[in-house]
């Protein structure tokens, strides 16, 4: 009984004290804003917000509501999270590969690479890429095309729309596919499980992606059309682009920037990952028969792969947090949009910031929770 | 024996009440901000991050501007010297908050008066000290001379978080143009992203326009058009809930326009003191009591002009003299043709 309240006590008080500051803060704060004649609450979302938004994913204009425009901007926000998380995978993994090359060129560039780009400040680097780099490009008229089709201008790149006829069938055939390819992994398993025998799964999956979905082309009715930028003038001097789909040059720039950026962490945590798996091992597959490809596959990777995930993930979640950078930029993400020109034209600066602390904070759990669940799938299984 | 000290206690306690009533009633005159100023020694003011003409600080560090002239007035009135004045720079998104948390007392920072601002944000206008509109600039190279030549497809830089955003689509939704709005944080972002050719044209306050062609690389080869799309009063702003606070920032304002008005300037202000118009009089503290509502003593009225000088000599010397705008078009007093007018001094 004494033991069980000298174990509950700092507890309490623990508790109390944050209880206490929590409120202390929450009460002040209204205290102030009733001196200030300020209303606290939530129902600006619902108003028209009367401010237009350079790039969205999803409908919009002024004549939306602020919940909307707050929609856009985690839209934007998640947009450029995604994709220089992709970006930041790819080049982190081969940039870390690369730094345990046994050629002398590859691993000092990699080294270098690491070195010079994670420790420039990411603003810094933002900088760059949007005043500096991005600068440089041409403006609209004087652009060549590349690949044919795309310009890449000082406005921005402008890449060819794609107009889909019967996009469902398309859809309804790559769903096909995936569920043949997971029945076929099933029973390639207890194949080799019962009898020893391999069927060449991924020969066989690569060729279903390819057939199923151009049967839809040839017999679903399914037809694709490009919408393809044009020229346009704007007046003596000035030109854009119509037609097609014309990433922002603030999007671009903030994608590059991260992506860089945060490859270099990922490199680091791949390299340790890979050489975090001693050497016996690597030995030991070999004596027992297997191929290289067969080592890196079912013993390294399988065992690094557990070392990288989760400082990896940190490095997902500072990418993510890092974005909100963009407002740097004119790049329309969430807390430009909505704790920049929402929060100015309504003054809802509790109610604002709250909101997207709180979204941040979401998307970070989110993306750990993900992670987790990911590391939990590849962790050791004692049996 | 006995009844000579009891008269002298009472009529002790009747002063020493009479003190206390006197004193308090001061005090309740005299606003909490104008307590905190005195005492910090230094009026805080929220200034805009380098506009030339309304508040720019050069290099050494001095504000000079229309809009810091209206804080330099209140440190003279308030604490006797016009450069006791300490000014945060702010950006259009942090100043609201910068006023209603209580970094500083008095915005001066271009601000548009609109009803949504003085009425939702606990903020309180105080009068206008720049008639100002909002336009384009465009390169002169485009042809460009007039926004019914604006198509389809224009690009159009902008700061966020001011009415600048909102007239703007406004404007190009009433004519059915679809435009690209591309909004920076600071001034000096937009005015780069512009200057380099991602945007085909700059809006904001055409006062500001005027101010930032200035910075560009080549000012020559830019042209504000001549349409006006808004009507833009700037003025210096209060915290709501000071009553005297807000009193002071506004009637010193006013003493530089009423200044102007009855041709007091910096340099004549003493010799008016003699004067024999009795509103003369009044605004150099030579007549009346005009400070002790505000819990200032007489002589307030005098400094501001002695030291920060009147409302022309303030134009003059920052926009005028510096090229922005040597016209003052509707800046002018109302006895000469523009719409400054303010509530008399008595």
């Amino acid at each position: 009984m004494n033991n069980k309240i000298k174990r509950y006590i700092p507890q309490i008080l623990t508790l109390l004290f944050v209880i206490g500051v929590i409120g202390f803060f929450t009460l002040n704060a209204q205290v102030n804003m009733d001196n200030r004649g300020i209303d606290f609450g939530f129902g600006f979302l619902k108003q028209e917000s009367s401010f237009d938004v350079q790039f969205s994913l999803i409908e919009y204009s002024g004549s939306h509501s602020y919940a909307r425009a707050y929609l856009v901007g985690l839209l934007n926000t998640l947009l450029v999270s995604f994709i220089s998380i992709i970006f930041c995978t790819i080049l982190g993994v081969i940039i870390g590969v690369s730094r345990l090359s046994s050629n002398f060129l590859i691993r000092n560039s990699a080294a270098w690479y690491v070195e010079f780009f994670r420790n420039i400040p990411l603003l810094l680097q933002i900088f760059f890429w949007y005043y500096a780099a991005l600068r440089a490009l041409p403006l609209p008229e004087k652009a060549a095309p590349w690949f044919g089709v795309t310009y890449m201008t000082i406005k921005g790149y402008y890449i060819p729309s794609f107009i889909w006829n019967n996009l469902d069938i398309f859809l309804y055939s790559i769903l096909a596919v995936i569920i043949c390819i997971l029945f076929i992994s099933t029973y390639a398993k207890k194949l080799r499980e019962t009898s020893g025998k391999q069927i060449p799964l991924f020969f066989i999956s690569i060729g279903l992606l390819i057939v199923l979905p151009a049967l839809s082309f040839l017999i679903g009715g399914v037809s694709l059309d490009f919408e393809i930028p044009v020229l346009k003038k704007l007046s003596q001097t000035s030109y854009t682009y119509e037609g097609g789909i014309g990433l922002p040059p603030e999007l671009i720039a903030l994608v590059l920037a991260l992506s860089l950026y945060t490859s270099t962490f990922v490199a680091e945590c791949v390299r340790a990952g890979i050489q975090g798996v001693s050497k016996g091992q690597k030995e030991a597959a070999a004596s027992v028969g297997l191929t290289p490809n067969q080592i890196l596959k079912l013993v390294i990777m399988p065992q690094a792969l557990r070392i990288i995930i989760p400082p990896t993930t940190n490095q997902y979640l500072n990418l993510t947090k890092n974005s909100s950078l963009a407002a740097a930029i004119a790049y329309p993400d969430l807390v430009l949009v909505f704790a920049g020109t929402a929060l100015m034209q309504t003054g809802k600066a509790i109610e604002i910031v709250s909101i997207t602390m709180l979204t941040y904070l979401s998307i970070s759990l989110a993306i750990a929770a993900l992670m987790n669940w990911y590391n939990k799938k590849i962790e050791i299984k004692e049996k | 024996m006995f009844n000579v000290i009891r008269k002298l206690t009472s009529f002790a306690a009747m002063v020493a009440v009479l003190f206390v009533f006197t004193t308090e009633t001061m005090a309740a005159k005299k606003s909490k901000t104008l307590k905190n100023t005195q005492k910090k020694g230094f009026v805080r003011c929220g200034v805009s991050q380098g506009l030339p003409g309304f508040s720019n600080a050069d290099a050494s560090g001095n504000w000079t501007g229309i809009d810091v002239d209206v804080c330099r007035a209140v440190a003279a009135a308030v604490l006797g010297d016009a450069n006791k004045v300490k000014f945060t720079p702010l950006s259009a998104k942090e100043r609201f908050t910068a006023l209603t948390s209580g970094e500083i007392d008095i915005l001066s920072r271009n601000t548009t008066w609109t009803l949504s601002r003085d009425a939702d944000i606990g903020l309180t206008f105080v009068g206008v000290n720049f008639y100002d509109g909002q336009g384009f600039m465009v390169r002169k190279s485009s042809g460009i001379t007039s926004t019914s030549q604006f198509k389809n497809g224009i690009s159009a830089c902008t700061n966020i978080g001011t009415t600048t955003e909102l007239n703007m689509r406004d404007f190009f939704n009433s004519r059915g143009i679809s435009y690209e709005p591309v909004a920076f944080e600071k001034a000096d972002e937009v005015v780069a992203a512009y200057d380099a050719g991602r945007c085909d044209t700059y809006t904001t306050d055409k006062s500001g326009l005027a101010a930032q062609r200035t910075k560009m690389k080549n000012p020559d080869e830019h042209i504000v058009l001549p349409e006006t799309i808004s009507k833009e009063p700037l003025g210096p702003v209060v915290r709501q809930g000071d009553a005297v606070w807000e009193d002071i920032v506004r009637w010193s304002l006013n003493t530089m326009i009423e200044a102007e008005e009855y041709g007091i300037t910096s340099a004549n202000a003493d010799s008016m003191k003699t004067s024999d118009n009795p509103a003369i009089k009044r605004l150099v503290g030579a007549e009346g009591e005009m400070g002790a509502a505000f819990g200032l003593d007489n002589d307030w009225n005098l400094r501001i002009i002695k030291q920060v000088g009147n409302y022309g000599e303030s134009y003059k010397r920052n926009i005028a003299d510096t090229g922005i705008l040597p016209d003052r078009g509707p800046n002018q007093l109302w006895t000469k043709g523009g719409i400054l007018y303010v509530p008399p001094a008595r």
